[in-house]
């Protein structure tokens, strides 16, 4: 009697502490994503945060030097159209995302080159070329701060959900998906280190493997490679629609660009 | 275009020791790589960098192929006049750039 006594307090006690667990979990941290940022150890993300020992801000200057300068036939800088940097603020949150008068959609750097061919007149930056990445820094710097915040447009589900299917795809000769380590195993440690979640909360990053900044489409490639996989063409849409699957899914999140990784 | 990012205090106590820290951006080629032609790409890389305040000499960093790319440097100064703090890298190819930071001493 006195047993089962103790056993019935004893599940009270867990009943109420469950509870009150529960409720601390409703109020402070309903949304359990975790951005790149906390899985670094504490010298990285000082370095994140500091803007003159965040390498990226080297990027994000050239950029804004960049955007006054006129180029191509046409004679026009990013400024001549777009003013001051202000008018870029949000824009890296909510792509990739369809152009006027286009079918598919593109992403920051794709909308960056887009602008310059047509409205420029000048031939577009090769990928992952120091001015793309520092114009792209640039712009996207602008949004840090704001939430991932996709736009609703219809036309892009399609490509959304291609993007889904390729994060579940089995490929390369490890037969991993991106969704194998990224969702099933994230937070647990391949070789010594976290395997993250993958949100794409600081792109361009400053990789500091790379030793220099690079887009999430290189970032990709890198993890195509790590499974032995073929990376799809510098141009394919693969990487577009992955993005706006990442993008998706890490909807409401802070944008930190440019962030620092290891 | 010159991209060069320092952190130095805009004032400081006569006597006080004040941390200056500078950051450039440098396409760097370490000398070791083949190119696509199988031929060793040339080193490009700093290879010295300076710091003078008033125009003497406080700091003298010699680098090499080991550094990072986009070298990151920290180093004390005793603050004893007010005055510019002069940062000059050279390096391959021609490579100078040179920052100035005033700091005002009380």
């Amino acid at each position: 009697m006195k047993v089962l006594r103790l056993g019935i307090g004893l599940a009270i006690v867990f009943a109420a502490s469950w509870a009150l667990a529960q409720g601390m979990a409703d109020k402070g941290a309903t949304d359990k994503r975790r951005s790149g940022t906390q899985d670094m150890g504490e010298a990285l993300q000082k370095m994140q945060d500091d803007d003159t020992a965040n390498p990226g801000m080297l990027f994000v200057q050239l950029g804004g030097q960049l955007w006054g300068k006129a180029a191509g036939a046409a004679g026009k800088s990013c400024a001549d159209c777009h003013g001051g940097a202000a008018s870029m603020k949000g824009v890296a949150a909510r792509y990739p995302a369809i152009p006027k008068d286009a079918d598919a959609p593109v992403d920051l750097e794709g909308r960056i080159n887009l602008c310059r061919t047509a409205n420029q007149q000048a031939a577009g930056f090769p990928p992952e070329s120091r001015e793309l990445l520092a114009l792209a820094a640039y712009v996207a710097h602008q949004s840090r701060g704001l939430p991932i915040a996709p736009p609703d447009d219809p036309k892009l589900v399609p490509f959304r959900l291609k993007g889904q299917d390729l994060w579940k795809v089995r490929q390369g000769q490890l037969n991993l998906s991106c969704a194998i380590c990224h969702d099933d195993n994230a937070g647990r440690k391949l070789a010594g280190v976290t395997i993250p979640e993958a949100h794409p909360t600081g792109y361009p990053i400053y990789r500091l493997e790379w030793q220099t900044l690079g887009s999430l489409k290189r970032r990709l490639r890198n993890c195509l490679a790590g499974i032995r996989a073929e990376p799809y063409a510098y141009d394919a849409t693969e990487y577009v629609m992955l993005d706006l699957f990442l993008m998706d899914r890490a909807r409401g999140m802070m944008l930190e660009s440019p962030g620092v990784r290891p | 275009m010159a991209n060069v990012l320092v952190n130095a205090p805009k004032t400081a106590k006569r006597g006080s020791v004040v941390e200056i820290k500078a950051l450039i951006l440098h396409p760097m080629e370490t000398g070791f790589r083949p190119g696509p032609n199988g031929r060793i790409i040339p080193r490009n890389i700093i290879e010295r960098f300076t710091a003078t305040w008033n125009g003497t000499e406080i700091f003298d960093m010699e680098m090499s192929p080991a550094i990072a790319a986009n070298p990151f440097v920290s180093f004390f100064a005793v603050a004893s006049e007010s005055g510019t703090v002069g940062l000059r890298w050279t390096g391959d190819e021609g490579f100078v750039v040179e920052e100035r930071v005033a700091i005002a001493v009380e």
